[in-house]
């Protein structure tokens, strides 16, 4: 896919205007979700091989019919979900996307478009507009045309460009995702110039989280400490002076020493729907081997919510040894990212090591020193499926 | 702010959550949690009304209510969180 980075939700913030919290019932049930990522597709135009979908990319044949989706959108509402975003792969490869969309605002949802922005023809947008989508995230892979096209194994960027131009004069919120690494990092400047030019309202400017082809390709994105802070210098400089653009950064974890809160918590906030109906407590949670991923086809997804094992494996805090058990953050960081445990140590409910109280610091620290040279494996539904992780695998 | 006629910015809406039982302000990658007057306020914001006209709505409905203070006050934090324009 190509923009999501795979741990960025749509967190509902501390309610700026709320004068008395809604209660909610005895915790018999857990919260209801806020957020669903619905991945429509893992097919994509784009070969980014910074991706956060699995390697072992779902094929087109096994996609959830037409159908399947209506389905999930409403017992998505009824659940509990106000945010849908509508993302893949590259979700305007549905030819049913408009159907898709009607059924999101039919269940009283509101849709974002996750896109690469190839494929989005004026009057595919205006059909989307009309069955009610709300807002567009676009994805560019860098802030001048070479350079992105190079990025995303594919030129891409005129169409991006073209597809900016539409969406804003069709009304709709647009944001602009640009996943950062190693080879964008230095032009933060370019970047937010083309944001400005576009007339976005919204710059995500999301560091590379290593899952999927991104993990595969961690070698090859890390960036170096000092590319980071020049970086955080020119996004400080920015925040300052820009007026109306929202400016986010999602935090590259492997140099902070403090883990993310992933996904706001495991089954806390969102939840991801799959190409092929499976759903995951994050979306890089294909990968966990041993935690079997419900599917929509044979549960609802209040049950799955609910009720299944791999949404209350780690929910909450009760799974927590030391040294996350005992620590003052445990309620703020939820111990970082189960699937980073997982894919680093082999055991998913290890501390993150992406934390510098975990056991296995080292293993992120050696490589946050390594100097990445590698090339660019650009993602391709072809390419056969590589094992990855593990401190006692040799490094990617 | 004497002729503003505040309205929702395009990509804002407001919806009644019967699961929370909560009006929400919905936006790209935000949910905001409106309590009942906030909710009753934003309803009145349709790109017609000025901001006195509001005040004077409200106050016929809520008569023991500070409107006069605390609705210009709110509708212009909301302004400035650029959900109403």
């Amino acid at each position: 896919m190509t923009e999501k980075p795979g741990i960025r939700h749509s967190a509902p913030q501390e309610p700026a205007i709320r004068h008395s919290a809604p209660q909610e019932p005895a915790p018999l049930k857990p919260p209801p979700p806020w957020a669903m990522l619905a991945e429509l597709t893992h097919g994509c135009p784009l070969h980014c091989p910074y991706c956060s979908n699995p390697t072992e990319l779902i094929s087109r044949s096994r996609e959830l019919a037409t159908a399947d989706w209506e389905r999930v959108m409403a017992e998505a509402a009824e659940l509990g979900v106000v945010h849908a975003h509508l993302s893949g792969g590259e979700p305007l490869l549905r030819g049913d996307l408009v159907a898709i969309v009607e059924a999101t605002e039919r269940a009283g949802i509101y849709s974002q478009l996750v896109t690469s922005g190839v494929g989005l023809t004026e009057a595919r947008l205006a059909e989307l507009v009309a069955a009610g989508l709300h807002s567009v995230q676009l994805s560019v892979q860098a802030g001048d045309a070479a350079q992105s096209d190079l990025i995303a194994g594919k030129r891409s960027f005129a169409a991006k460009e073209a597809a900016a131009a539409l969406v804003r004069q069709a009304g709709l919120a647009l944001g602009l995702n640009v996943v950062l690494h190693r080879h964008n990092l230095d032009s933060i400047d370019d970047i937010v110039a083309l944001g400005v030019s576009w007339g976005v309202e919204r710059i995500e400017l999301a560091n590379t989280q290593f899952y999927g082809w991104a993990l595969l390709n961690r070698a090859a994105l890390l960036p170096t400490r000092e590319q980071l802070a020049r970086a955080e210098e020119r996004l400080n400089h920015w925040r300052e002076r820009l007026d109306g653009i929202e400016l986010i950064w999602v935090i590259p974890d492997y140099f902070e020493g403090v883990p993310k809160p992933c996904m706001g918590g495991w089954g806390a906030i969102s939840l991801t729907v799959g190409p092929d109906g499976s759903v995951l407590p994050c979306p890089a949670a294909y990968a966990m081997e041993g935690l079997a991923m419900p599917n929509v086809q044979d549960h609802s997804l209040r049950w799955i919510w609910e009720e299944s094992a791999a949404f209350n494996a780690y929910r909450g805090t009760e799974w927590m040894r030391e040294p996350c058990v005992s620590c003052p953050r445990r309620d703020l960081d939820f111990g970082g990212c189960r699937c980073q445990a997982y894919a680093i140590t082999g055991d998913a409910a290890a501390t993150d090591p992406a934390c510098r109280l975990s056991a296995d610091h080292h293993v992120i620290e050696e490589l946050t020193r390594s100097q990445g040279d590698a090339p660019f494996v650009y993602r391709s539904p072809r390419r056969r499926s590589v094992p990855v992780g593990g401190v006692d695998r040799p490094a990617l | 702010m004497t002729s503003w006629r505040p309205a929702l910015a395009p990509s804002v809406v407001l919806r009644y959550d019967a699961v929370r039982e909560a009006d929400l302000l919905i936006m790209p990658e935000r949910v905001v949690v409106l309590n009942g007057q906030a909710a009753s306020i934003v309803e009145l914001c349709d790109g017609t009304r000025t901001v006195d006209e509001i005040v004077a709505e409200l106050a016929g409905e809520f008569p023991e209510a500070p409107v006069a203070e605390e609705v210009p006050e709110f509708l212009g934090r909301v302004q400035k969180e650029g959900w109403l324009r």
